[in-house]
């Protein structure tokens, strides 16, 4: 940390409270980036219908209640939009103050994941549980928290107009920063998630000008990274053959390359315009491990079809213009960071969700930001919209 | 700083942030053409494959239709076992291997745990047997005995059960009723091929994979008759094979029976008697070798011969087709099809093929009618011919002065026929003859007779023998003059000598090949099939008919009865007149000819037969015999290779036949009770109204009877008392209880448990 005062650098823009703005005439509503929420609303509101048609005939997780997971999926997007809300409320700089206490929050989550409070589902340590069927993963929320932390790290001297660029001292800080979180989700393991981490990472820096040398080093440290993880063997067992299967995709149909198999059975079998909501027979028979979560977008293939699924890339597609927009239009270098991490995030973890379900990347445990069921994944999303908000906001004044 | 612009970014940043945007893009635009071509391009076929995942196919078997003989006896039909088997893939997906599920599977079965185990478990180089020796993949059988409540247990409880299954399996058998064997002309079935399956995956007969398939005789030529339709159930189901959806169900249409012409009683005489003369004629010496008659092999036709219908048809050496029931052992297999075998799995009725010999002079008399030779024309039969400096000698000498066509055929007079093919070999134009110019009467009449061109009976791989004629000869000669140029030598051995001689004019038509020719000796080969069709002809008045062993297809539930109606081939070229005369001089043959010795005392007045014996000469052999014959409704043929004269041969074996079929007693007299067929069968046996067959009791042993009833009666020099035979048009004969059985099981309980 540079030091207490790197937190009030921002001098500029309009103080009023926080209520007023709402009624003000260039009011809170009518700055707001709509085309953006209204597509990531959509999009989980889709994910709800996709959710149900995936869950109501699981007797075996749903306890019976077809509609157990339709409900929790609008309960969260409800408390992610109540968190979006609340982003957007606090402002830009509220939030710009408090982020080394939000920092300190989400590693304090992750860290306790790993004690005994943490619970092992699906082979990676990564989830909180509480009672009356809440859990949380701490992990979705470090990937706000490294790019909020990164961000004001990196902007602190350019936004204040010492330098043009952050040097090399405060990348190293921020390069820190996010290293000691991503050790943590590496423990847990959680590789998905910090293969997201390592992306945002990549677009933080990317976003901060700096040096190209840091970028390279990035993308360098990277690939010897993969390298050392295939030859030290620190992967799992499982972990190989879902790569192994991506390779080869016919390999034991019955068995890796079973997930894979059977979505793209599934979404192919769609067509252009799919069976129909609720009767496709990939989901209707279950043939699909892991629907509502990690491969929801095999429903939107199967039962929508081309259409469906395109409209599910198109919208996303909508919320990455917006951010890649609100990036460029941002007026000082915190907001950029910030937007592009996001990009970074949501760009690289569709991709790879989508992607994986389409069989051209390996699998891995990642959610669709904003469809896929999943409390945290959905807030941490909706939070990061928020914050996309704000910067729009910011930069419009 | 002047360098940053208002909106608080470098160039820089600038720049990079719109190749972020770029790569963004690109990435979802990837998302979106990997989407296309999952769902436009290929989706037709994602479609069926979905449709694969949940709609599961469970396939009941067909039960395969009966062959059944002319009065209804099943010569094939069906046991059903109840198969419980383990899939070891399902089994080695398991913790513990499926040790839990076999343990359970051996209470249900009451076996002992490690005798399960063992029988899943490969066999390798260790592992000593009991194991497994099959493919991994297919499910191993554990039992085949199991009872309908072991195999209910395992199929409700199926989750208990995961990997075992309880099929019922219909298991070929091939009951030999009345001893009757029928091997060859029944043929065999073995499991179906990976392709097979893979071609038959989308018909609407899929196979299973423990489906049989005919590969032979009547099994392999009425196979989809006789196979049915396998039932399909499609079931919707889910990821865990539960089933979630609709049922669709074609249910299984069993096979057709088959009802043959071959009489299980005539069967089985006509192979004990060719067995019979095989192993007499082993005991004679033969003087021109100097051992005795080796008669390695031989075949008997009986057949119809107002229709063509096989009545019988042996062939020998023999085979109990129940070898093949269950999968044929590695020993079986190699001692029906080794080299050192004596191919039983031959149908040489059919397959098997020599010279004619002088049966072979009935088409040559035609011939010479034809080419315009007076049938009363006294024709000289000297001892020998000379052409050149070969001399060809009558058999064994004879010498009869000049003789008619009648005559000759019927003393089967060489000299007689050599002269006449000598002539016309003179007047198509010698050793050069011009293009176009040779009649050929000789070689056209074999095939108006339908030689050298299979007959069409209905089995599978008949072969056709060989007219050798111009044609031939020059084919064989281009495909064989390279060989026999380098290994011929003017003064070689014979073998060499032989070479030479064809190496220089193999592709002509030599005085020697045409005058050899007309006796049936030489490059000639008829079938057995093909000389009972031939003198079945001569006995109906001159048409050929197709021989056929199927009669009738009814289906499983009797209502469809389609008939397989006889079908004429040919009409013999020979007139009326011609015929008679022929008809008259093999009528011949049986009082005064080369067979009289061994048909004295046949009641002629009363059933008139007629033969032509044959003793063809093969190199290196010693000589097949032939006797051909025919009543007023039947033809019979026996040969037997390496076995001496036709008559001498034959000439028992055959009577006995006739005396089985006709009733006819040692004495000449005639016990219609005792004839097991003294007219054709006409109609077919009964269908009931289930669509079962009705049959009729069968004898123990039809030719030990016969044998044992003249027996009898030569002791008590009177014709035997009624001993209850079978007769021929009652429907359900009855046989002495000593000697009958029932049927071991009834048609109706080998029905599937489904």
């Amino acid at each position: 940390m540079t030091g207490a005062n790197s937190f009030s650098v921002s001098g500029y823009g309009p103080q009023r409270a926080g209520w007023t703005r709402l009624f003000a005439r260039d009011s809170l509503t009518r700055r707001l980036d709509w085309p953006m929420l209204l597509s990531a609303l959509a999009l989980s509101g889709l994910g709800s219908l996709l959710v149900y048609s995936a869950t109501r005939n699981r007797t075996e997780i749903n306890q019976g209640d077809q509609y157990y997971f339709l409900i929790r999926h609008i309960m969260n997007t409800g408390i992610g939009l109540a968190l979006m809300i609340g982003t957007v409320w606090l402002g830009h700089r509220t939030l710009r103050n408090v982020v080394p206490i939000l920092y300190g929050i989400s590693l304090f989550g992750v860290l306790l994941v790993l004690t005994p409070l943490g619970a092992t589902i699906n082979g990676s340590r990564n989830w909180i549980v509480f009672g009356g069927g809440f859990s949380l993963q701490p992990a979705e929320f470090v990937k706000v928290s490294i790019i909020l932390g990164m961000a004001m790290l990196l902007s602190a001297r350019v936004d204040a107009g010492d330098r043009p660029y952050p040097d090399h001292r405060t990348v190293l800080q921020a390069l820190g920063l996010a290293a000691v979180p991503i050790m943590i989700v590496l423990l847990m393991p959680d590789l998905g998630t910090v293969l997201v981490l390592v992306t945002i990472i990549l677009g933080v820096l990317l976003a901060s000008g700096a040096s190209n040398r840091w970028i390279f080093g990035m993308i360098t440290a990277g690939v010897v990274g993969c390298i050392a993880i295939w030859q030290l063997h620190i992967l799992d067992e499982y972990q190989i053959a879902r790569f192994a299967a991506f390779a080869n995709p016919s390999l034991d149909p019955a068995g890796v390359g079973y997930n894979t198999n059977q979505a793209r059975i599934a979404i192919g079998s769609g067509g252009l315009t799919g069976a129909g909501l609720f009767h496709g027979s990939q989901t209707t028979g279950q043939f699909v491990p892991e629907q509502q979560t990690d491969f929801v977008f095999t429903v939107a293939g199967e039962e929508l079809g081309f259409v469906g699924a395109g409209l599910i890339i198109f919208l996303l597609g909508v919320v990455l213009w917006r951010a890649c927009r609100i990036a460029r239009d941002s007026t000082e270098l915190y907001g950029t960071i910030v937007a592009a991490g996001i990009v970074a995030w949501f760009a690289f973890q569709a991709f790879e969700n989508i992607g994986m379900t389409l069989g051209i990347m390996p699998v891995t445990g990642l959610p669709l930001p904003f469809v896929s069921y999943g409390g945290s994944s959905m807030f941490a999303a909706m939070i990061a919209v928020g914050l996309l908000q704000n910067v729009h906001m910011r930069s419009r004044t | 700083m002047t360098n940053i612009p208002e909106t608080g970014r470098t160039p820089r940043v600038q720049i990079r942030l719109v190749v972020i945007q770029i790569l963004v893009l690109s990435l979802l635009g990837t998302l979106g053409g990997r989407l296309w071509y999952l769902q436009i391009r290929e989706g037709a076929a994602y479609q069926k494959e979905a449709s694969g995942n949940h709609v599961q196919q469970v396939v009941q078997p067909a039960v395969r239709g009966s062959i059944l003989d002319a009065r209804g006896v099943p010569l094939a039909d069906n046991e059903t076992r109840l198969v419980v088997s383990a899939s070891r893939t399902d089994l080695l997906k398991m913790k513990d291997d499926g040790k839990a599920v076999l343990t359970k599977l051996a209470g249900v079965l009451g076996m002992k745990p490690a005798d399960v185990m063992q029988k899943v478990r490969l066999c390798d180089a260790k592992t000593p047997q009991p194991c497994w020796n099959g493919s991994p993949y297919q499910p191993i059988p554990i039992t085949d005995e199991a009872t309908p409540r072991q195999a209910l247990q395992i199929r409700e409880r199926s989750e208990d059960f995961p990997g075992i299954t309880a099929e019922p399996e219909a298991v070929r058998r091939y009951p030999a009723p009345g001893k009757s064997n029928t091997a060859q002309v029944l043929g065999y079935l073995s499991p179906v091929t990976d392709d097979e399956i893979q071609q038959a995956k989308d018909t609407d007969s899929p196979y299973l994979r423990s489906d049989q398939v005919g590969r032979s005789g009547l099994e392999r030529q009425y196979d989809k008759e006789l196979r049915g339709k396998a039932g399909v159930t499609r079931y919707e189901v889910d990821n865990l094979g539960r089933v979630i959806g609709k049922a669709k169900s074609d249910s299984a249409q069993p096979g057709s029976n088959l009802v043959t012409s071959i009489d299980s009683r005539v069967q089985r005489v006509a192979e004990y008697q060719l067995d019979n003369a095989m192993q007499v004629a082993r005991t004679q010496f033969d003087k021109i070798t100097g051992e005795n008659y080796k008669a390695d092999s031989g075949a008997v036709v009986v057949m119809e011969a107002k229709t063509g219908r096989i009545v019988a048809m042996a062939s020998a050496p023999t085979y109990d087709p129940n070898v093949w029931v269950g999968g044929i052992s590695a020993k079986d297999y190699k001692a029906l099809t080794g080299k050192n075998s004596d191919y039983p799995l031959l149908n040489r009725a059919i397959q098997g093929q020599s010279a004619p010999g002088s049966t072979f002079k009935v088409v040559s008399t035609a011939a010479a009618v034809e080419a315009g030779y007076e049938w009363d024309g006294g024709y000289p039969c000297t001892s020998s011919y000379s052409v050149g400096g070969q001399v060809f000698k009558n058999f064994e000498g004879e010498n009869f002065g000049p003789i008619s066509l009648g005559r000759a055929l019927e003393v089967s007079c060489d000299t007689v026929f050599y002269g006449l093919a000598d002539r016309e070999w003179k007047k198509d134009g010698g050793i050069n003859p011009k293009k176009g110019e040779p009649k050929d009467y000789f070689f056209k009449t074999a095939h108006q007779f339908g030689l050298g061109k299979e007959t069409g009976v209905d089995l599978p791989n008949e072969v056709t023998g060989r007219v050798p004629d111009r044609q031939w000869k020059e084919n064989y000669w281009k495909a064989n003059k390279n060989a026999w140029c380098k290994t011929g030598k003017k003064d070689g051995s014979y073998v060499e000598k032989i070479a030479y001689e064809n190496c220089l004019e193999g592709n002509k038509m030599r005085e020697g090949d045409e005058i050899n020719y007309s006796i049936g000796q030489g490059d000639t080969l008829v079938t057995p099939i093909q000389e009972a069709m031939i003198y079945g002809a001569l006995a109906n008045g001159g048409t050929e008919y197709v021989p056929t062993i199927g009669k009738a297809i009814v289906s499983a539930d009797g209502k469809t009865v389609t008939e397989i109606k006889p079908k004429v081939r040919a009409r013999l070229p020979i007139s009326q007149a011609t015929h008679a005369g022929m008809d008259k001089a093999l009528a011949g043959v049986i009082t005064s000819g080369t067979a009289a010795w061994k048909f004295g005392g046949w009641p002629q007045d009363k059933i008139e037969l007629h033969a032509k014996t044959g003793t063809a000469e093969v190199y290196g052999k010693q000589t097949t015999s032939w006797l051909a014959t025919y009543s007023k409704d039947y033809t019979v043929v026996m040969t037997i290779a390496q076995a001496g004269t036709g008559s001498g041969a034959s000439g028992e074996a055959v009577r006995n036949i006739y005396s089985a079929l006709y009733g006819v007693q040692p004495d000449g007299s005639i016990d219609k009770k005792q004839a097991l067929l003294p007219t054709p069968q006409k109609g077919l046996p009964k269908i009931q109204t289930d669509g079962t067959i009705a049959s009729p009791k069968v004898a123990q042993d039809p030719a030990e009877d016969l044998k044992k009833a003249a027996e009898k009666a030569a002791e008590q020099g009177t014709a035997p008392p009624d001993q209850n035979q079978p007769g021929a048009t009652t429907p359900s004969p009855t046989a002495t209880n000593r000697t009958t059985r029932r049927r071991p099981r009834r048609r109706g309980s080998r029905r599937m448990l489904t």
